[in-house]
């Protein structure tokens, strides 16, 4: 089902359609972490992507007024390498995954205790990447103030 | 019983739609959701080793927390990306790729 959505996305003319079949897709991307027992990154999946940046998707689409592509002229050597590049790719990560020989284990079973998968990702989020975690909050605030610079009538 | 293999397997191929959506469409917009299918891709491939880690019956924690920040770190680039394509729009009136080639050779 991800899948599919996802080939929906590149395949549909319409950029609203293709923005309704990125949320479906990562909301099923997101039940797949579930079911790799990452409820916490379940969950900000579906806040962040899901929520938050579909929203701005779609309401860019809106302010553009974006149509559905007219067919074009398609420019046919590009195309072909595209899909040749592709080809080429998949061809590569069949032979990876089906060179590497722990990938058919079963998955060992996990018993987390008394305190749920936040607590793990908390404590190591906050002990180990603090820095880390620092510095994507500077980037965020780097980010926002970019925006706003740009989105200003005209610069000076 | 899925196995680590399948969920590689499907990551890849996601990773496989977005890169053939940034290769063969041209709509700005379509080529940004397929960056998003990338980094996704790469979400799910961490999030599927971290489950297969397990120590003590923990799994390994530092996959997810990559994952955490490259979810931050997709959030703010969309941001940016989206301001830049709307100022782009505002010069241009245009969202293709193919009608912005003054820096072409």
């Amino acid at each position: 089902m991800m899948l599919f959505f996802g080939g929906m996305v590149i395949l549909n003319r319409n950029p609203v359609a293709s923005a309704l079949s990125l949320v479906v897709s990562f909301i099923a991307l997101a039940a797949l972490y579930v079911s790799l027992d990452a409820y916490f990154i379940g969950v900000i999946q579906i806040l962040v992507y899901a929520g938050a940046v579909m929203v701005l998707f779609l309401f860019i689409i809106m302010l553009l007024d974006l149509k559905a592509e007219s067919r074009r002229r398609v420019n046919f050597p590009a195309v072909c390498g595209g899909f040749v590049v592709i080809i080429l790719f998949i061809k590569v990560l069949s032979d990876v995954c089906y060179g590497f020989e722990g990938g058919n284990a079963k998955f060992p079973p996990i018993s987390q205790g008394p305190q749920g998968d936040v607590w793990h990702v908390g404590m190591v989020l906050f002990r180990q990447y603090n820095v880390a975690l620092q510095v994507v909050g500077t980037l965020i605030l780097v980010a926002t103030i970019g925006v706003v610079i740009l989105s200003k009538r005209e610069l000076k | 019983m899925v196995t680590l293999n399948d969920y590689l397997i499907a990551s890849g191929l996601l990773f496989a739609i977005g890169f053939a959506g940034v290769l063969l469409r041209r709509n700005v917009i379509i080529i940004f959701m397929a960056l998003e299918l990338m980094l996704n891709a790469a979400n799910l491939s961490l999030i599927g080793f971290s489950r297969y880690n397990v120590h003590d019956g923990v799994p390994d924690y530092n996959g997810q927390v990559l994952a955490f920040f490259i979810i931050t770190v997709a959030a703010a680039e969309v941001t940016v990306g989206l301001a830049i394509i709307v100022a782009l729009f505002r010069a241009r009136q245009t969202t293709h790729v193919e009608d912005i080639n003054t820096l072409k050779f």
